[in-house]
């Protein structure tokens, strides 16, 4: 199985900033999985930050918190337009916006994960219930099918992707970890390159073929990341003798 | 007297069924899981990926990649698994998930709900909310009757931008429960709070409502 192994070691980088050697750029559109601050490609996000490229469009569900995953791009002006579904965290996103130095599209975030899923799969657009009759549905088709209306969303496509997985083999295959997992996976798809960093890079073999996540199709290059972070941003505990639920 | 959060979440919960898919919405709403009656199965739906949400964890055993569409830590169940988030929306979206419980400023007599903007503040965007009221099969909202300044929120028409255009089945405030069968149909009255009149009611909503409150015993 020689063959098989020879060509998958060339997805594997050393580390985050030779992974994205010649593929970041200026203007570049960038797929960033992640749900809050779970499952973030931190090394990847800290290493477009160091390249300093500028003017990026994220296409991310949120937009980190101050200093924290993309935030660390916010810092430093580096992104220009953002996409996503929920910013609320974020003082120096709310800052910029108000300056009009930052733009943002709002997505549902069902729509916006179906749309990355439909860029992936090669889906033009699809028509869905998700807002119609609201601003979303503005500038939007739409269209009435037994009596019901639906708003006409476009797939979505990027530059590059960047995602975070638990386990990943040197042929790019994937396994996230609990809600880890979110948005990587149709993300994974989204790229025209997607880069994919883990916490532990295992041989070719190692993955049950029948757990895999993301086939190794869907990413071109894979990078082991050292000490991760992995900041919470709500630490909710229950005492050991209570017995609610939530607090 | 006007319920409280609690007794908002407790009389949310009287909604629930055996074998349910619920979702519910941050503040409020999440505090429904607390009153799931005993012996009774409800699965909580989290939509950033997982089925079977757990309690939160004991002290010390938070893991970072485990948390809920509040980014607060929770803990998995035997019953529990995880997903993408565009299976998460095809869940949502598709009509499995039975049940939406979540908050509103405002909900008008036609069932439109307006929860995700107020113009002219900062815009934190619509989450996963238009797509929850937009394909769950049965949505409760649960809010204060009145704003602070003690203007109606059930009202004739909202003026907040609409997260969702007749898709409330169910309101609950803390002065009234008012249901409907049907999306086409109008709002009753069904239940009151302790101490409130019908006549109050009226007097702080500018939505029309029918009335079926149950006759005093």
């Amino acid at each position: 199985m020689t063959t098989a192994s020879q060509a998958g070691s060339g997805k594997v980088y050393p580390d985050a900033a030779a992974a994205l050697a010649g593929i970041a750029r200026d203007g570049m559109s960038i797929l960033s999985g992640g749900f809050g601050l779970c499952g973030i490609p931190e090394h990847l996000i800290a290493a477009l930050r160091d390249l300093g490229v500028k003017g990026l469009t994220v296409i991310s569900n949120n937009a980190g918190i101050d200093d924290v995953g993309l935030g660390q791009l916010l810092k430093t002006r580096q992104i220009r337009r953002m996409i996503s579904s929920y910013v609320g965290e974020n003082k120096e996103f709310e800052r910029q916006y108000l300056q009009g130095e930052l733009e943002i599209e709002f997505n549902p975030q069902g729509t916006l994960a179906e749309r990355i899923r439909a860029g992936g799969a090669g889906i033009y657009g699809f028509y869905t219930r998700t807002g119609a009759g609201t601003q979303v549905a503005s500038g939007k088709e739409t269209r009435v099918v037994d009596g019901e209306s639906y708003v006409l969303e476009t797939g979505l496509t990027a530059d590059l992707a960047i995602v975070k997985a638990w386990k990943g083999d040197r042929e790019g295959n994937l396994v996230y970890r609990k809600t880890a997992r979110n948005f990587n996976p149709v993300m994974a798809t989204a790229g025209r390159v997607t880069v994919a960093e883990v916490e532990q890079l295992v041989e070719v073999g190692e993955l049950d073929p029948d757990h895999i996540h993301t086939p190794g199709i869907f990413v071109q290059r894979i990078v082991q990341g050292l000490n991760y972070r992995k900041p919470i941003e709500q630490r909710t505990v229950r005492k050991r003798s209570s017995h609610a639920v939530v607090a | 007297m006007p319920w409280s959060r609690e007794q908002l979440a407790e009389r949310a919960a009287r909604e629930l069924r055996d074998g349910f898919y619920v979702n519910l919405g941050i503040g409020i709403p999440t505090l429904v899981a607390n009153y799931i009656p005993a012996g009774m199965k409800v699965v909580l739906q989290s939509e950033n990926g997982m089925l079977g949400m757990g309690p939160f964890p004991y002290e010390g055993d938070e893991d970072a990649d485990l948390i809920n569409a509040g980014k607060q830590t929770i803990t998995e169940l035997p019953i529990s698994s995880y997903f993408s988030s565009a299976d998460s929306f095809a869940m949502i979206r598709g009509g499995h998930i039975n049940l939406s419980v979540l908050g509103g400023m405002e909900v008008s007599a036609r069932g439109d709900l307006a929860n995700w903007m107020v113009p002219g503040k900062v815009v934190k965007g619509m989450g996963g909310a238009m797509d929850l009221v937009a394909g769950v099969r049965r949505v409760i909202v649960l809010m204060e009757h009145v704003a602070r300044d003690g203007s109606p929120k059930f009202k004739s028409a909202c003026e907040l931008p609409l997260t969702g255009a007749g898709v409330v089945d169910m309101l609950i405030t803390d002065l009234a429960v008012f249901s409907r069968p049907d999306r086409h149909s109008a709002f009753d009255l069904i239940e009151l709070a302790p101490g409130v009149s019908e006549a109050d009611v009226r007097a702080r909503s500018t939505a029309q409502f029918g009335s079926a409150l149950p006759a005093r015993p």
